[in-house]
């Protein structure tokens, strides 16, 4: 049964995934991946609060593996993010390249360490 | 509104389950312990990385773009075989812990490697299709 929840939560992470992409590539362009930053960054915000919430034991184990494990790790990608960074130097250069890759990179660190900080600093 | 249609979605969504069970069933096979490496991870992102770059490479030089592979293997396997919070996350407990070298470590491996697994996955998809080289006049691969 629980691996049905993380299949189910797997599916419904990477459709946000794929609509936010597509939904950010209509309204902000292709310049940049902005899509796959927002849910990179987004995704690591609320990992890092669930990760927080399951640590305090404010949240089950079981509910947590699910959350973070199937959704958000679906939702979140690391492969896409690679292959846009290596197009990115294609299109404007190494220096571009690697400031888009450490900037979506350390944002997502912060996001997940403020997300953590606000459920472990509080509780 | 969303500009996506219905079988695109049921597309990402299966590929999507597919990669999720299959991440998690790796990581929950070899457990972390508290300071250690997130080997699982790792492997996963890279092995992604590297796939993800063959496939958009293979498919992107094909005169007709197949869309359902694309979808199905591409952004709903491989984007959710791989993942970006767990590695975060993985990070800031690390960091909580104090080991702050082998943080600084796993992020520079995960993506000094992650970009090499992909340069290496694109390398390979343009050998795979050969006959298509010569007919584009913006090669990915080439010189400017």
């Amino acid at each position: 049964m629980s691996w049905l929840a993380i299949a189910a939560a797997g599916a419904l992470g990477a459709v946000a995934r794929f609509l936010i992409s597509q939904t950010a590539m209509q309204r902000l362009g292709t310049r940049l991946p902005w899509g796959t930053v927002l849910v990179n960054v987004s995704g690591a915000l609320a990992a890092g609060v669930v990760t927080g919430l399951v640590t305090e034991a404010l949240l089950p184990a079981a509910l947590g593996r699910v959350v973070a494990g199937g959704f958000l790790g679906a939702y979140t990608t690391f492969s896409t993010a690679m292959v846009e960074t290596l197009q990115l130097r294609e299109r404007a250069g190494s220096a571009a390249a690697i400031a888009h890759l450490l900037a979506e990179s350390l944002a997502a660190l912060a996001a997940a360490g403020l997300g953590w900080w606000l459920v472990v600093g509080v509780a | 509104m969303l500009p996506a249609r219905p079988r695109h979605v049921a597309l990402v969504a299966v590929g999507g389950a597919v990669g999720a069970v299959a991440r998690v069933a790796l990581a929950e096979a070899r457990p972390l312990s508290p300071g250690e490496l997130p080997v699982v991870t790792l492997l996963e992102n890279l092995t992604g990385a590297f796939l993800l770059a063959v496939l958009l490479t293979v498919l992107g030089r094909r005169s007709v773009a197949d869309s359902t592979v694309r979808l199905l293997v591409g952004t709903g396997v491989l984007g959710s075989f791989t993942t970006y919070s767990t590695h975060s996350v993985e990070l800031v407990v690390l960091l909580e812990v104090g080991a702050r070298w082998l943080a600084g470590g796993y992020l520079a491996v995960t993506l000094v490697g992650g970009l090499l697994a992909a340069a290496a996955g694109m390398s390979l998809g343009r050998r795979l299709t050969p006959q298509a080289a010569g007919a584009r006049s913006a090669d990915p691969g080439g010189d400017p």
